[in-house]
């Protein structure tokens, strides 16, 4: 029988883990393309003050991407260790994004970060600039890799499960790569990352700005990093329309949950704007809703039905009860690999072995299983219905402020009026968290809204874990815990440094400007620009 | 199905095997001379520059070493999953003391120069310390005892068994080759030091160089007697299929003294790895002796790949044999990913790989030169 705390311990611990390397990943993924775009401003125009403006950000990309590293390092080898039937059960199709991504992207990125830094007075200007780009390209690379790991933990394509080597295996190769969730994914995590990049430049700067400091700095970083926002911001809405409307292909539970509809109803269905849900009675105990909008958002249509909740979860009985028939079959087939009869039943039933091992968590002996295993079975494929429905409320209202925010930044930077209204720069301040609470509730609808599946329909997450003990898991989530937390405070604290210090007001490589780089005279002139 | 691949199912399982072995010696290369130099780092370094200076050495490609782990992580998951499986959720805690020392090395080069006081300057300089040594002797601790084997054993559905903790981990075998993996990387990291640095860091690096190497060839030999007389290795006792489906379960092995030697009986030609570990360390010897780092450095590199794959050649076909149940052991005819995804791996990787490899070389060409207190004023970006 398997051991739900140590599962439950084992989720918590990827959460945790998971949840706060990504407090690092958005921001290496904005800041190395705004870095880019400045530089390459800085090799155009030939101003001093653009270089600066890279080395100070490049500074603060620099303190962030050393947890990045730090924290990613865990995520490559915690499957192994602490969802070890998930690596076996999957890893002939999941493990080869991770390594393409250490191949294709990782190794770029993390090659020419050391350049970035250290090749300032090493390499000409272009050298240095292919040198910057790439790191932002490596970057993002390697988030379309791990999207693409991901998307199928979400959609799993491509696929079959073997019963000779009791995994899931590959037949389409091409179909894991263009996975439309992961595509969607994608674009609208990496878009989510540029909006947190351009909101870090945009606070920082306003900081200055309200303290009186680097003035000709702040303004010109903002004007960048409102354009960029912008762009990013209006991206990520629509790409994130996108993979909605990609849930309801894929995952129906999923965006049934996060709109907390419990029942079908008639195309096209309304959208509750504010709900409370109640997980017990399964309804809600007070909605606010508009109709058709639903409807209309989720499936671009008057007339595709939307299902609820309760029907998916009556539909789940049909599959556990054919996930059963799976099982038997596949029992057969492992104790007698020539059990033709056996196979030709297997391979009718075995997309729904997932749901037949749902029924796991009450007994073992599954293939026994009575209707009320099979009710309780079905139960569990509903998600918590409150956290994924506020989690993607508050997602979806910090995009259209977004949206706003960037857009007025947009419209004042172009009148050249950065500044003027001081109560417009305490916004930027204040606005400086809301991108990374954006983004994990994102995470957390796009993870949490998944359960129970490790993989949707085809591996429970509870089967999933390793037959570790408490005792293991109670030391390893303590020492991530303790660990994490030291760091997270000495990282704010050197960027509140290196924040209050600011950018260098002279030039650092000034031999290397003596050599005949740049003529200095322009340099000066153009730093007082 | 797998009709599109032309290559048969034998033949990308001895690549693979042969891939898994390029990525952990470009590990232990690449990433092997961070660890030595940061396990080095308080001793060959007094003051606050020459600390700097070491810890400049590595500071321009530290960064990009550490990715032949993460890919060589992402290559076992990708080619042989159920290695994967087993060995990172049987060494849990194991694994869970070299994520901590990796989490700390990244945040340690990178913060520790940010703030002047001597007392956050010194903590971090300890934190490398300990995050060069701790892989290094875990990682060889690791390596024992796959060659004595790991308690796990299958259930029919493939689920994974543990029947061991830490502590057993830390038997006196492990601990030798822990010893040896630990003199290899530092004699690797001293190397790199008396090429890239001048004057006394060198000096010290080269002392603590000379007895690391004088080490690794007396822990190797050690460690061989030892596998020859004192410990059991695996053979199998019924037929692989090389082209079957990858499951452990299919097969038997048993259990002998010395067996991990056989091999070299059988195909002569692989006494070559241990004699490149021990011609790559005496001339590593010769080599500080002589003051001739560039020899000194690629010589030592020729060791760490003779001692790297006399312990993945000696195994063969094993990857991870288990001391509980000998036929659950995995070899790479039955643990190996499907036929389909090695081979759109073995396309990606002769794609990408010769293109890293030739951006990793730019990127030393442009960093070559000692590191000084010169070079580093000039660089607002030093550590």
């Amino acid at each position: 029988m398997i051991d739900i705390d140590i599962v439950t311990l084992s989720r918590l611990q990827f959460a945790a883990t998971a949840m706060y390397h990504f407090l690092f990943v958005p921001l290496t993924l904005g800041l190395s393309f705004l870095m880019a775009i400045m530089e390459s401003v800085y090799v155009m125009t030939g101003r001093e003050i653009w270089r600066r403006m890279t080395l100070f950000w490049g500074t603060c990309f620099g303190i962030n991407f050393a947890m990045g590293v730090a924290t990613g390092v865990v995520m490559e080898f915690q499957f192994g260790m602490n969802w070890s039937y998930y690596s076996h059960y999957v890893g002939d199709i999941f493990g080869a994004p991770l390594a393409l991504e250490g191949l294709m992207a990782f190794f770029l990125e993390a090659t020419f970060i050391g350049l970035f830094f250290f090749g300032w007075d090493r390499l000409s200007k272009i050298g240095h600039l292919i040198v910057t780009w790439l790191v932002a390209f490596g970057a993002n690379f390697s988030a379309l890799w791990i999207l693409i790991a991901n998307g199928w933990m979400q959609h799993p394509v491509g696929a079959v499960f073997n019963p000779d080597t009791m995994r899931m295996e590959v037949t389409d190769f091409m179909a894991v790569l263009f996975n439309p969730v992961a595509q969607a994914k994608f674009v609208h995590t990496v878009s989510a990352g540029y909006v947190t990049g351009a909101m870090f430049v945009m606070a920082v700067s306003a900081w200055y700005l309200l303290r009186g400091r680097h003035q000709e700095f702040a303004k010109r970083s903002m004007a960048v990093a409102a354009s960029f926002g912008l762009a990013a911001a209006l991206s990520v809405v629509v790409l994130g329309d996108e993979s909605g409307y990609v849930a309801t292909e894929n995952q129906k539970m999923k965006i049934a949950a996060m709109e907390s509809m419990w029942h079908t109803e008639p195309a096209p269905a309304a959208i509750n704007i504010i709900a409370f849900p109640n997980m017990e009675k399964q309804e809600n105990s007070f909605a606010i809703s508009v109709p058709y909008l639903l409807g209309l958002i989720g499936t671009r249509s008057l007339t595709t039905e939307l299902p609820g909740i309760v029907n998916l979860v009556d539909s789940a009985h049909d599959r556990i009860r054919d996930g059963i028939e799976a099982y038997v079959a596949l029992r057969k087939v492992r104790a007698n690999p020539a059990d033709a009869e056996a196979r030709a039943v297997f391979d009718a039933k075995w997309p729904n072995l997932g749901y037949g091992l749902l029924v796991k968590q009450f007994r073992t002996d599954i293939e026994n299983a009575t209707p009320e295993d099979i009710t309780k079975a079905a139960a569990t494929t509903i998600p918590n219905v409150p956290v994924l429905f506020w989690s993607f409320r508050v997602m979806v209202a910090l995009g259209f402020y977004f949206i706003g925010f960037f857009a007025a930044a947009f419209y004042v930077a172009s009148r050249h009026k950065l500044g003027e209204q001081r109560w417009t720069l305490w916004l930027a301040l204040f606005s400086l968290p809301l991108p990374w609470l954006a983004i994990e509730c994102g995470w957390l609808l796009a993870e949490y809204g998944r359960q129970p599946w490790a993989i949707e329909g085809v591996l429970p997450t509870f089967y999933a874990a390793s037959g570790l003990t408490l005792w293991d898991l109670a030391l390893s989530l303590a020492i991530f815990l303790i660990l994490y937390s030291i760091l997270a405070v000495i990282e704010v604290i050197l960027m509140v440094k290196t924040i209050k210090k600011g950018p260098l007001d002279h030039n650092p490589f000034q031999p290397a400007l003596a050599d005949g780089d740049a003529l200095p005279a322009t340099a000066t002139a153009a730093s007082k620009l | 199905m797998h009709d599109i691949v032309p290559i048969d199912y034998e033949t990308l399982r001895l690549i693979w095997w042969l891939l898994l072995g390029v990525l952990l010696i470009g590990f232990a290369v690449m990433d092997g001379f961070d660890l030595g130099v940061g396990a080095l780092l308080p001793f060959v370094a007094k003051t606050d520059e020459e600390r700097r200076i070491v810890i400049n050495v590595v500071g321009p490609v530290w960064e990009g070493n550490q990715v032949w782990l993460i890919l060589g992580g992402g290559a076992i998951f990708a080619a042989f999953p159920m290695l994967y499986a087993v060995s990172f959720s049987g060494l849990y805690l194991a694994m869970m003391v070299i994520l901590i020392a990796l989490i700390l090395r990244p945040v340690g080069f990178k913060y520790r120069s940010k703030i002047g006081d001597p007392g956050w300057r010194s903590k971090w300089d300890m934190v490398l310390c300990f995050s060069g040594i701790v892989p290094a002797l875990i990682l060889g601790v690791a390596v024992g005892n796959v060659l004595l084997g790991l308690p796990f054993e299958f259930d029919d559905t493939l689920r994974t068994f543990y029947r061991g903790n830490f502590f057993q981990l830390l038997t006196p075998f492990a601990l030798l080759a822990g010893l040896v993996s630990l003199s290899m990387l530092v004699m690797h990291g001293a190397a790199l030091l008396t090429w890239k640095t001048s004057g006394p860091i060198a000096d010290r690096a080269r002392t603590f160089g000379r007895w690391a190497a004088l080490a690794v060839i007396v822990l190797f030999a050690l460690a061989g007697v030892w596998v020859a007389y004192g410990i059991g290795g695996h053979v199998l006792t019924s037929v692989v299929d090389p082209n079957g489906p990858s499951n452990p379960l299919g097969k038997t092995a048993s259990v002998v003294t010395g067996a991990w030697l056989a091999n070299y009986t059988t195909y002569p030609w692989m006494m070559t790895a241990p004699i490149l570990g021990f011609v790559g360390a005496a001339l590593a010897l010769v080599g500080f002796t002589a003051r001739k780092p560039a020899l000194t450095f690629i010589t030592s590199g020729i060791a760490i790949f003779g001692i790297i794959s006399t312990a993945g050649v000696s195994l063969f076909p094993f990857l991870l044999p288990s001391s509980i149940s000998p036929n659950a052991g995995l070899t790479l005819w039955d643990a190996s990913s499907s036929k389909l995804t090695l081979w759109v791996m073995l396309l990606a990787t002769c794609f990408f790989l010769p293109i890293i490899l030739a951006y990793t070389a730019w990127v030393y060409r442009v960093m070559r030169g000692k590191v000084t207190g010169d070079s580093m004023a000039k660089n607002p970006n030093a550590y």
